[in-house]
């Protein structure tokens, strides 16, 4: 059977179902949300249709300004390490045999699909001054005492590098996989080193690749709400926490849909300058 | 170059073990005290979410949500990729676009467009509309698993099964569902481990009259630390794990991550 053109209104059938949901239950909330932003509050946590763009205006205040900084910088930062790290590590695994990778991508998945909550659980008891790892190092030697690392900024970039991590992996993984092993044979043939043939064939081989996934994982880093809340001081709060917090227990829904709505401009807006940034590189 | 290759995998494999130790040693406490080394030996903590009224209705929120939420991504996924697949049809890729774009947005986003949703048509805080919630959320998962289980049909099996008189219907049941069942199922996995784990969405769409066990976990934060967060957490992990694990007993695991090379 070849594939063919609906003709029928009933060809059309098994499309109603899938397409009603997304409609009715994605379309319709993100155009409410975009509604939303432009509603007057009211006090008491409600909200009332009208078109202003009071939500929007705020966006100019200094505080605003401060906090769309640091959320871009902590998933810049966080991006970055991860793909450091990840490029070196995907290349190793996608060359290893298949059991070894079919038990790292099931560690991978099963750590990519812990709950924001118990990771920033785990983590903080990792950095409890009880439980946490500074008892290893007193025991070794290396600190007089024992003390809780959170909260702090360090704290908040490790556990989100570690929750973004297997994400990376696994976003890497089938462009590595499918790297011509060729390429660093016939450079290792030529006399280079495994880590100058990787750093020179391998590397540049994938630099498409590698901005892609720098963007992905900028974009899962952005999303993240619960790790800043649970391992930072206010000050490392992201856009993201504090649009929780507004649509949450501020009941401030109008400011928080304007917040969402502009985040959403942002991350969209680095997407479409990455692919053409990547565009123009290929062109040359 | 193997030993420098173990070093590093191991490095990274201790980077993302050391919190899980942690948490496992914390979760075997004998006191409820956040003790690593842990003090004593117990494992009443486990049995705590099972006994203790709270956790096992958050539990059992969890399990019911993740399994119907998964469910309905699949209802929704496979007719939407079984068209995409059978016709020419090139404006019904935007539901293909729709169905991906709730998982590659900031979750926040979609988290928050369903609570003005569910504000707005009055249904707020019903549980029903989690199911609704996470069901779109997570439609992104079977959607891909299936997209990709469509793509290795080879349609020559179609095309015979048609010159022989079979209609639609007929192949769909007899040729391609024993094909795509494999995807079915693996899509179903994925969607059911994310629900189960998933916050932010449940939060803000029934948080107020239904605890998830992330939620439970979340708001039992807020009053200090027990052994049965740890327990639940290394529960949750052994679950993702053994689900995973079945998915690459059973399945091809790196073909469906997008390796499509099965060599070595």
């Amino acid at each position: 059977m070849r594939r063919e053109p609906p003709q029928r209104l009933a060809d059309y059938g098994p499309l109603f179902f899938p397409a009603g949901m997304l409609i009715v239950f994605f379309v319709v909330p993100f155009a409410t949300m975009i509604a939303v932003s432009v509603f007057q509050r009211e006090q008491g946590g409600f909200y009332t249709p009208a078109f202003v763009f009071d939500n929007y205006a705020r966006f100019l205040s200094l505080f605003f300004g401060k906090v769309l900084g640091f959320s871009l910088f902590l998933a810049i930062a966080v991006a970055a390490a991860c793909v450091v790290i990840g490029i070196p590590f995907t290349y190793l695994l996608s060359r290893s045999p298949r059991k070894i990778q079919i038990v790292w991508l099931v560690a991978l998945l099963s750590i990519l699909s812990l709950s924001e909550v118990m990771i920033g659980f785990a983590w903080s008891t990792l950095f409890s001054r009880t439980a946490g790892i500074t008892n290893l190092f007193v025991w070794l030697g290396l600190m007089a005492q024992a003390q809780a690392l959170t909260p702090s900024f360090g704290a908040v970039m490790t556990a989100m590098t570690y929750q973004a991590f297997p994400y990376t992996v696994l976003v890497l993984y089938p462009a590595l996989v499918r790297l011509d092993p060729t390429l660093t044979e016939a450079a290792r043939t030529l006399g280079a080193s495994p880590v100058k043939a990787f750093f020179t064939v391998v590397v540049p081989a994938l630099r498409n690749t590698i901005l892609a996934t720098l963007i992905m994982v900028f974009i899962f880093a952005l999303g993240s709400y619960l790790l800043p809340q649970l391992l930072g001081r206010p000050q490392h709060w992201t856009l993201s926490v504090l649009i929780t917090d507004q649509a949450i227990y501020q009941s401030n829904m109008p400011f928080a849909a304007a917040m969402a709505v502009f985040l959403v401009l942002v991350s969209l807006a680095l997407v479409g300058l990455a692919l053409y940034a990547g565009q123009q590189r290929q062109a040359k | 170059m193997t030993t420098m290759r173990r070093l590093f995998f191991f490095v990274v494999g201790l980077f993302l073990a050391l919190p899980l130790i942690v948490v496992a040693g914390v979760s075997i406490n004998a006191r409820q005290t956040l003790a690593f080394p842990p003090q004593g030996f117990s494992l009443s903590w486990y049995g705590q979410i099972f006994t203790n009224p709270e956790w096992r209705n958050a539990l059992v929120a969890s399990l019911t949500l993740a399994a119907s939420s998964a469910l309905l991504a699949l209802l929704i996924a496979l007719p939407l990729a079984w068209f995409l697949w059978r016709r020419i049809a090139p404006w019904a890729n935007i539901f293909q676009l729709l169905g991906v774009a709730p998982f590659t947005l900031p979750p926040v986003i979609t988290a928050l467009g369903l609570l003005t949703f569910w504000a707005t048509t009055g249904f707020y805080g019903q549980p029903w509309t989690a199911v609704i919630s996470h069901g779109i959320f997570f439609v992104t998962l079977p959607l891909v698993t299936l997209s990709l289980g469509f793509s290795a049909i080879d349609r020559s099996l179609v095309e015979a099964a048609a010159t022989m008189g079979a209609d639609d219907r007929v192949i769909f049941r007899t040729v391609v569902l024993p094909l795509i069942l494999p995807y079915l199922v693996s899509g179903y996995a994925f969607a059911f481990v994310l629900s189960l784990n998933e916050y932010i969405v449940a939060y803000m769409t029934v948080g107020f009259t239904m605890e998830t066990l992330p939620i439970k976990i979340f708001n039992a934060l807020r009053y200090g630390y027990t052994p049965t967060m740890a327990a639940v957490t290394v529960l949750f992990l052994v679950i993702a794990a053994v689900i995973f694990g079945l998915v690459a007993r059973f399945g091809d695991l790196p073909k469906l991550l997008g390796a499509m090379s099965d060599e070595r």
